[in-house]
């Protein structure tokens, strides 16, 4: 009874922790993305409120609030309500099953694992919230009764599940190599250095480019869009209804960036995990690591947005095209060439090296014979117009 | 007709390979954002920094005194005459015995006026004025007012002050 007690504040408290990182994160990244695109753009940058602006993300908190909250009287108004509502609702369910760290020694036989929840479906938790969070941008589009919101809505709605397909399916191949849905036990496999990038190079630029479509981040961000539909989704919305779109955006950004250190980048491994285990003690490692998650995630999000004030957005023709005849059909390939690595090492002294090599290499191949043949089917086509 | 070799003939033919599969040329326009990410800054914290003007800027206007001290002006009324804002207004007085200090010629203005808000900085006064006593400040601008009553600027605040004289380059 009494470690059950312990147990539960324990989690209660690392719950907390939890929620006002994600939330603190994600206020900085409104700061930090305006610092960065001013960087970028060989500017400064907001600087007025606070030393170096450091207070900007109160200061646009204050606004929003202090904005009038604004309901069109045809709208439908208690889903448009709901809808900013559950957007942020299912931005911050996906931490739930992040593994943030390994476990900490309460004392008394205690051990608190730094994790929301240990479920079995794990990765699949992540997958169908992600999907729920169109819902949140769907229902407001369409709670707002205006086309431009609708249109809008539409293609948040339809990108969503063409790229959800492909990031399904760079999954796959993640689960054939740990052999678990459990993102706790897919950290467990890659530990010391294992990590997945060196056996999913592939997997890995399918899953973040699905990340950014995913996220509605440029060079996808067609759901917003002033030139043709005035403002997208959030057209008709003000004041902290805004304000909750925007910040979930973040949320999502934060969070798919630690998912995909969960995935791809060992989790909480560090390099050094076992000297300061030996030297310092359990608690003082696990804590580093979840030091290490949030680097890596912080770093993910630093690339999104390091890609939108470098890119600009796709055509949604295009968008598409990428979507069904690129990824997809190469995230199937990835699935096919990990089986095809998996096999030749699975029951000989098969060295992890050799998997590695063997994965770079199938990239490298698929990569030549695409070339090879596009050149052929180019040559072809100039023949035939000659 | 070819002005210059600076003519580039666009090829719109089929993309090639490396430029179908996008990466590449993101990798590349990564780079170059980096690169601007880490170089200098070409805006600065205005208020806090100040960039210099250049040694032509017309700023806040000066009344200047001579070596010893005494006020150049001779209230002749070129100055006002010239401006074509008409932000230039004086009362001109007679120096009596013992002033001789304090102003230079036996003419000065008791009441010299500028009005900020008509006044254009275009420099005409600086021209017109044939003792070199009115300069607009390449250094220094007039500083915001936010209210009706602080626009007119009196002596108190365009003479010189003797310890901290206005120079401009190019002057011994």
């Amino acid at each position: 009874m009494e470690i059950t007690s312990t147990l539960f504040t324990a989690k209660a408290i690392y719950v907390g922790i939890v929620f006002a990182i994600t939330l603190g994160v994600a206020a900085y990244s409104t700061y930090f993305e305006r610092i960065i695109a001013a960087f970028m753009q060989d500017r400064v940058g907001p600087d007025r409120a606070g030393p170096f602006g450091i207070l900007q993300p109160l200061a646009d908190a204050v606004k929003m609030f202090m904005k009038e909250d604004f309901i069109p009287s045809q709208s439908s108004k208690w889903l448009f309500i709901v809808a900013p509502c559950l957007s942020m609702l299912t931005a911050l369910m996906t931490s739930a099953v992040v593994p943030f760290g390994d476990k900490l020694d309460l004392g008394g036989g205690v051990f608190l694992d730094l994790q929301g929840i240990d479920v079995n479906i794990g990765i699949l938790w992540v997958f169908g919230i992600v999907s729920l969070g169109v819902y949140g941008i769907l229902i407001g589009g369409w709670a707002s009764n205006n086309k431009y919101s609708l249109l809008g809505a539409i293609r948040a709605a339809s990108q969503n599940i063409s790229y959800e397909l492909a990031m399904g399916l760079s999954i796959i191949a993640i689960l054939m190599l740990s052999g678990s849905l459990s993102t706790k036990s897919i950290v467990e496999v890659q530990q010391n250095g294992h990590w997945n990038i060196l056996y999913q190079p592939l997997g890995f630029v399918i899953f973040i480019v699905c990340a950014f479509a995913e996220c509605n981040r440029t060079p996808f961000d067609l759901p917003e869009c002033e030139t043709e539909l005035i403002g997208g989704y959030h057209t008709e919305y003000s004041s902290m209804k805004l304000g909750f779109y925007l910040f979930s955006e973040y949320i999502n950004m934060f969070i798919s960036g630690a998912v995909m250190a969960t995935l791809y980048f060992g989790g909480y491994d560090y390099p050094g995990y076992e000297f300061m285990l030996d030297k310092f003690g359990m608690n003082i490692a696990a804590l580093l690591g979840v030091g290490a998650l949030i680097g890596k995630a912080l770093f993910f999000v630093f690339v999104f947005m390091w890609v939108r004030w470098t890119l600009p957005r796709f055509r949604y023709d295009q968008l598409m095209g990428l979507g069904w005849t690129g990824l997809i059909p190469l995230s199937m390939f990835n699935v096919v060439l990990t089986g095809a690595t998996m096999l030749f090492t699975v029951n000989g002294e098969g060295s992890n090296w050799m998997t590695v090599l063997l994965s770079w290499v199938g990239v490298a191949l698929m990569l030549v014979v695409t070339a090879f043949y596009s050149q052929t089917q180019y040559k072809k086509k100039k023949l035939a117009t000659a | 007709m070819k002005l210059s070799n600076k003519t580039k003939v666009l090829e719109q033919g089929e993309m090639t390979f490396a430029e179908r599969i996008y990466l590449p040329a993101i990798v590349g326009g990564m780079g170059t954002t980096l690169k601007h990410f880490f170089s200098k800054k070409v805006t600065i914290r205005y208020p806090e920094q100040k960039r210099y003007l250049g040694p032509v800027f017309r700023g806040h206007h000066i009344l200047k005194r001579d070596e010893e001290g005494a006020e150049r002006c001779t209230a002749c009324g070129l100055c006002a005459v010239a401006c074509p804002a008409e932000a230039i207004s004086m009362v001109a007085d007679e120096r009596k015995k013992g002033e001789e200090k304090l102003y230079r010629e036996e003419k000065y203005a008791s009441v010299y006026e500028i009005n900020m808000l008509r006044c254009i900085f275009c420099g005409l006064c600086e021209e017109a004025c044939p003792k070199q006593a009115i300069y607009l400040q390449h250094d220094k601008m007039v500083p915001v007012f936010e209210d009706r009553s602080e626009v007119i600027f009196g002596k108190d605040k365009l003479v010189e002050k003797m310890d901290n004289r206005y120079l401009r380059e190019g002057w011994k």
